[in-house]
């Protein structure tokens, strides 16, 4: 008697008829992908298409001159200035105090109540929202130390944004430290090496790639950011900074490129929409460009231990 | 290290500590990264004493029925809060809208379709996303979405109105949320998928019916912190919702409003020269306050999904 063995091979084990369901399922995974691109590309398109008009009609006088109520007239120098000056002021307080709060929690620190609690205050603090610490700066560096600061300067706007980026300095930074591997440490304290010439000639070095990227996406966080810089005294509106030198500049009134933006993209006159467009290309060449370094920074030196 | 005859043993404890000059440096050193340390936790008390300060001041100088006002108006001394909390709770609703599906699928194609060379486009394009200033998108919510979608969904739409300023927030939020569950969703064990295709099942059902259940507590995070965000955006709204100076209290997305962070941009850029005790000047903390308070109440309750999804595996 034949029995008739059912064979069971790759084929047989496919279901019957396509798979409508699954099918289905990828197109609309597709179409949220094709929505963010779509996005991104839509808003960048509008943005130049109707910004570079302007900018190339007006030449290298919008970078250079300064603001003013006429659209004809008005430029973006003084918001440059200040948008250079904010990226100075972050590397100088930010980037120190982040990368030494980083090498403290990872190399230095003892596993006790104090370093767990400054931990978990960091993560707080990376999730307070950018427009409290506007009020930070308002109350402490504006009023506050108003002797010290002079005030609505740039002085207090940049400490504002450094105080603003430090936390993702620190948490960038001690991820790229805790990536160094446990045995580079050993290998050197092996040999002698004391811990601050462990994490000096062996630490920091192999997690430089990584802390370098993470300060400078921080940077490109702290140059877009316009609400703190509102709140701690950044100028809306028109301002003459004359001749006065660079160090009277610092010590004086001040705008950033981001606040130049919102202040052009407020007022009611048609042409002063076309100005705000060929201002946010000069914005987002500066904070994409740091972003974009950022990014193939890391991908150039993306190592696996 | 040279041995002579009178110095210890080099192999001796004491010869191993090395000279004082080196290990004072040592000692500097820890200090003072100990005090940058420290830095972050003074950051921490400035704010909330900053914030509890001006807010204690403007409680004492209002009363109750200026609260309860029909609109923001904080130059009119009317301070309806109520306009400002429905402002923020309607942006955030529709912002959530938009970002939570679009963040999820992605996060699912993210993590259960795309080889690594899709990822590598991928994630880069999400990254530029995230890096847009948030005046950008603002401007951009006025001038293309409010235009474009929002009257061609509602003709009656105003110009300015929360919804466009609602999409703009949910566009910047996309990435956040896509980010923490794809990483929750790559936790899951490979172990996990194996046994589902092994039983048969095709790649839909182990994503939807293995992965994202396993990843649950992590994508609960994403949403949670995607709203934490959502709520303390600022420049979107201040440029696309409209209401300089003030707001009208309103439950329609198609009009123009303000949300708390809005309210706090519109306020500043008036306050050049008021600084004092002036109630509108103080109304600008106790609003900080109560968004600080909202936004680390949400993330400590995120953080406690997150950590829930490295427990579990």
């Amino acid at each position: 008697m034949n029995v008739a063995v059912p064979a069971v091979g790759p084929t047989e084990l496919r279901r019957s008829g396509t798979d409508w369901r699954g099918f289905a399922f990828h197109a609309i995974l597709l179409l949220a992908l094709l929505f963010s691109l779509l996005i991104l590309f839509t808003l960048i398109g509008d943005l130049v298409s109707r910004g570079l008009p302007t900018l190339l009609e007006r030449g290298p006088t919008f970078l250079t001159s300064p603001t003013s109520s006429q659209a004809a007239r008005a430029g973006v120098s003084q918001g440059i200035f200040g948008t250079v000056l904010m990226a100075v002021f972050v590397a100088l307080f930010a980037f120190p105090i982040g990368i030494m709060t980083a090498i403290y929690l990872e190399e230095y620190a003892p596993d006790n109540r104090l370093t767990r609690f400054i931990n978990v205050n960091i993560r707080n603090l990376a999730g307070v929202p950018s427009v409290v610490y506007g009020l930070l700066g308002l109350s402490i560096f504006v009023i506050g130390l108003a002797p010290l600061t002079g005030g609505r300067t740039m002085i207090a706007g940049g400490i504002t944004l450094a105080v603003l980026v430090l936390p993702i300095v620190i948490i960038t930074s001690s991820e790229a430290i805790r990536a160094v591997p446990r045995a580079l440490r050993e290998a050197g304290y092996g040999v002698g090496a004391s811990r601050w010439e462990v994490t000096r000639l062996l630490v920091l070095p192999a997690a430089a790639p990584g802390i370098l990227t993470g300060t400078v996406l921080s940077l490109s966080r702290a140059l877009g950011e316009t609400a703190p810089l509102i709140l701690a005294g950044a100028v809306l509106g028109g301002f003459s900074s004359g001749n006065k030198s660079v160090l009277e500049q610092i010590f004086g009134r001040y705008t950033v490129l981001p606040v130049t933006v919102f202040d052009w993209a407020r007022k009611p006159q048609a042409d002063f929409r076309e100005l705000t467009a060929a201002a946010i290309v000069v914005l987002l060449a500066v904070t994409l460009l740091a972003n974009a370094i950022a990014i193939i920074l890391r991908s150039r030196t993306e190592r696996t231990w | 290290m040279q041995p002579t005859a009178s110095a210890p043993s080099a192999f001796s404890p004491a010869g191993l500590r090395g000279s004082p000059a080196r290990r004072r440096r040592e000692q500097i050193v820890k200090v003072v990264f100990l005090a940058a340390a420290l830095v972050s936790i003074l950051i921490s008390v400035l704010i909330v004493w900053s914030l509890v300060g001006g807010a204690v001041g403007f409680l004492q100088n209002v009363v109750f029925a200026q609260l309860a006002e029909n609109g923001w108006y904080p130059r009119r001394d009317e301070f309806g809060l109520l306009t400002l909390i429905v402002g923020s709770l309607l942006v955030t609703g529709i912002a959530l809208v938009v970002a939570v599906p679009v963040g999820l699928l992605t996060a699912i194609y993210l993590a259960e379709y795309a080889n690594s060379r899709a990822r590598k486009i991928i994630k880069p394009v999400l990254e530029i996303l995230a890096g847009v200033p948030s005046v950008v998108l603002g401007f951009f919510a006025l001038t293309w979405i409010s235009p474009v979608i929002v009257q061609r969904l509602n003709p009656s739409s105003s110009d300015f109105n929360l919804a466009a300023a609602g999409i703009g927030v949910g566009i910047l939020t996309i990435p956040l949320i896509a980010s923490i569950s794809e990483d929750s969703m790559r936790a899951v064990p490979r172990s996990l998928r194996e046994a589902s295709y092994g039983l048969g099942a095709r790649r839909i059902t182990t994503s939807l019916r293995i992965v994202v259940p396993a990843a649950l507590s992590g994508i609960v995070a994403a949403i949670i912190l995607g709203v934490s965000r959502a709520i303390g955006e600022t420049m979107v709204v201040a440029v696309a919702s409209g209401g300089s100076g003030g707001a009208q209290f309103t439950a329609d997305p198609f009009q123009p409003g303000q949300t708390i962070t809005a309210a706090m941009a519109s306020l500043a850029t008036g306050t050049d020269q008021v600084v004092g005790s002036d109630a509108a000047f103080q109304s600008l903390f106790f609003l900080g306050l109560m968004l600080f308070v909202v936004t680390f109440a949400l993330n400590q309750f995120g953080d406690y999904f997150v950590r829930r999804t490295r427990l579990q595996y």
